[in-house]
């Protein structure tokens, strides 16, 4: 399914753009649509919880042990809901490329 | 042995239906085509079928359920007519480009307006390029036949579009003829069970269908319809010999009535062309070499081979039951002079526009589209290619 | 082809002309033939005149227009004489048949100087005396296959019984009104002179 692309020729592509595999969202990275970046410090955060829930891109990556760490960069868009909820000032928002 | 029986158009189109025992059939009613779901209804309603009749609010909703019905995994049949297939629009588009074998009963009527319940083919034209398999019927029998290969056709892998197999409102839909049916027994091995390779209930394989379909895809999913619609033709006449081989019934693309040595010929559709073929036959009696070419497959259109059919006449009148209002002519009248053009055959041909909202066509007036053409034949160019028949014009 | 007979009926809009000519179309089928019964759609309804036809064959039927030189016209009720041209393309060879109690001068006046054979019959009283209310379209299927003689008239009563057998399974009292008014209708078919 992922090797379908712009230059797939039509034999070799599905009917109907039909995708036969489930799950494949993750292989469609929308990180170079950020224009806003957020930043994390870990040494204000407190692991509260509150910020990965309100992810819409699943991009705040939770270990086992129900700790977050960095941002996955891949998928982040850039929306900034996690630094508006973070009530430690552990996320602040950074314009691309600065 | 096939089964002697007298049906309306209507009838045999319900009991073509009873015989394929499809999944789920969803439509509403409207004239001409309403006892079709009605007569299934009942079907249903007595045990004779294992359906899932869904009784929808509008006929935007009866194809709607048959795209879902069709793309969870199961056969999905409906009738309707003209301002219903109107109403459908949207849904025709969707259920052809998600390329789902649904099988359709079309009873052609005049689409409103002015409100009008006669037949006439414009609903049937108004969806001539939305990517359905278009197959006409000039009588019960043939739209029995017609629905029986529906499904083989439709679903092939090679084709995997739609179907609807058109016959005329009232004239054959509520009139009484001869038929001859197949044993239920023998429509259910012909027809066979529906296996997709993939649908959306298959809880082995999780499927999306229908997803956004940007600049850089729809063109190439456009063209794969095309190429689905070209290959249609070989599948409908392999379909059709095994047909034959059941019922010793023969169809092809189209039916060439006497025109093997005919200098002049007619070319349409659905039940006008049997009151045609008793005038072919009144005219070969007085020497006229007249001859008719029938469309059963108008979509695919069997361009090349209809005009190979015509190549040898010396002049050819297309009728259309339904006016394109396009200043050149008829939809038929256009696909056969196009064709005729890419294969270098100049025969000279003409449209008449016939049959308007439920407007009788009469042997008197098939004939005079014969003497037209004596007349036309000897002429160098033909002036008025763009004809009525039966029309008050002046 | 040439021994296709073509017949038209006239009626009003719940007459059951359109039945008639179904039954009709039945009857002939059941006796081997091609047969076609189609009744002329309109917006009408009730009480407004309609027609239907049928064409009858040995030979398969691929004419699909309507009929307008029958050989044969039935009328149902004698008030369309006045506003209908029931004659209209008749064949002088064929015949018509009329329910009507009016007199033989009286019809033959409002037929526009038609030339070929009339046939009356008082399919009120038939069906009055035999089913007790007015279904004209009994005593007129019986009259038009004595009249146009597209079949033997036993043949005829014997697959009416078994049509009506199953078209009125479910109220088996009426089976023999209406055989009743066929017999009768058969015998009192009247040419008017």
């Amino acid at each position: 399914m992922t090797d379908i692309n712009k230059d797939t020729s039509a034999c070799k592509m599905t009917i109907a753009g039909n995708i036969y595999e489930a799950g494949n969202a993750r292989e469609f990275k929308t990180g170079d649509w950020r224009s806003v970046k957020p930043v994390y410090i870990p040494e204000k955060c407190i692991q509260c919880g509150l910020c990965f829930p309100v992810c819409p891109e699943d991009a705040i990556p939770v270990g086992k042990d129900q700790k977050r760490t960095d941002f996955n960069y891949d998928y982040c868009k850039g929306c900034g809901v996690c630094a508006k909820v973070c009530p430690f000032g552990a996320i602040t928002m950074k314009v691309e490329g600065e | 042995m096939s089964i002697r029986e007298r049906l309306s158009g209507n009838e045999a189109a319900a009991t073509a239906m009873k015989q394929i025992n499809p999944d789920v059939v969803a439509a509403f009613p409207i004239t001409p085509s309403t006892e079709i779901p009605q007569y299934f209804s009942t079907f249903v309603d007595n045990g004779q079928v294992d359906t899932e009749f869904v009784a929808v609010e509008s006929e935007h909703s009866a194809m709607s359920a048959c795209i879902g019905a069709e793309a969870a995994g199961s056969r999905a049949m409906t009738a309707t007519s003209a301002n219903g297939l109107s109403l459908m629009w949207e849904m025709i588009y969707i259920a052809s480009s998600l390329r789902l074998p649904i099988v359709m009963s079309l009873v052609n009527r005049a689409v409103s307006g002015p409100l009008n319940i006669h037949n006439d083919h414009s609903d049937a034209m108004g969806v001539r390029d939305s990517g359905w398999i278009q197959l006409f019927s000039e009588t019960n029998q043939e739209a029995y036949d017609n629905l029986i290969m529906a499904h083989r056709i439709a679903e092939n892998k090679d084709v995997l579009l739609p179907l609807m197999v058109c016959q005329d409102g009232f004239i054959t839909s509520h009139s009484i003829e001869n038929i001859e049916l197949i044993e239920d027994e023998k429509v259910k091995e012909f027809v066979g069970k529906y296996k997709p390779e993939h649908y959306l209930l298959n809880k082995k394989e999780p499927i999306a269908i229908g997803p956004l379909d940007v600049q850089a895809y729809l063109f190439e999913h456009k063209y794969q319809q095309a190429e689905a619609m070209r290959r249609a033709k070989q599948v409908i006449l392999d379909v059709a010999k095994d047909f034959e081989k059941m019922t010793g019934r023969k169809y092809g693309l189209f039916e060439e009535y006497r025109l093997d040595d005919a200098e002049i010929a007619i070319v349409c559709m659905n039940s006008t062309a049997g009151t045609t073929k008793d005038v072919v036959d009144a005219l070969r009696e007085k020497g006229i070499k007249a001859g008719l070419l029938k469309i059963r497959v108008f979509r695919p259109f069997p361009a090349e081979e209809v005009a190979k059919a015509l190549s040898h006449l010396k002049a050819v009148a297309v009728l259309d039951k339904a006016d394109s209002l396009n200043g050149v002519g008829g939809a038929l009248f256009e696909d056969v002079v196009s064709g005729m053009y890419l294969n270098k055959n100049t025969v000279p041909t003409v449209s008449y526009v016939y049959g308007i909202g439920g407007r009788d066509t009469t042997s008197k007036e098939i004939e005079s589209v014969f003497n037209d053409l004596m007349e036309d034949r000897k002429k160098e160019k033909i002036e008025n290619p763009y004809r009525y028949i039966g029309l008050r014009k002046e | 082809m040439n021994d296709m007979i073509e017949i038209r009926w006239h009626g009003r809009g719940g007459q059951g002309a359109k039945t008639a000519s179904l039954l009709l179309a039945d009857a002939a089928f059941n006796t081997g033939k091609y047969i076609q019964g189609f009744p002329e759609y309109g917006p009408e309804r009730m009480g407004a005149p309609i027609t239907a036809y049928n064409r009858i064959s040995s030979s398969p039927i691929r004419i699909h227009s309507n009929i307008y030189e029958p050989d044969y016209v039935v009328v149902v009720d004698d008030t369309l004489l006045d506003s209908v041209d029931v004659t209209a393309g008749l064949k002088p060879e064929g015949a018509i048949v009329i329910n009507t109690v009016k007199e033989d001068e009286e019809i033959k006046k409002s037929l526009k100087g038609y030339s070929g054979k009339v046939y009356k019959i008082d399919a009120r009283k038939i069906s009055m005396e035999t089913l007790g209310k007015y279904f004209p379209n009994t005593p007129m299927l019986a009259a038009i296959i004595k009249v146009s003689k597209i079949m033997d008239e036993n043949d005829f009563l014997n697959d009416m019984q078994g049509s009506f057998k199953h078209k009125f399974a479910k109220k088996p009292e009426v089976i023999d009104g209406n055989m009743k008014a066929l017999e009768m209708a058969l015998k009192e078919v009247k040419e008017v002179k």
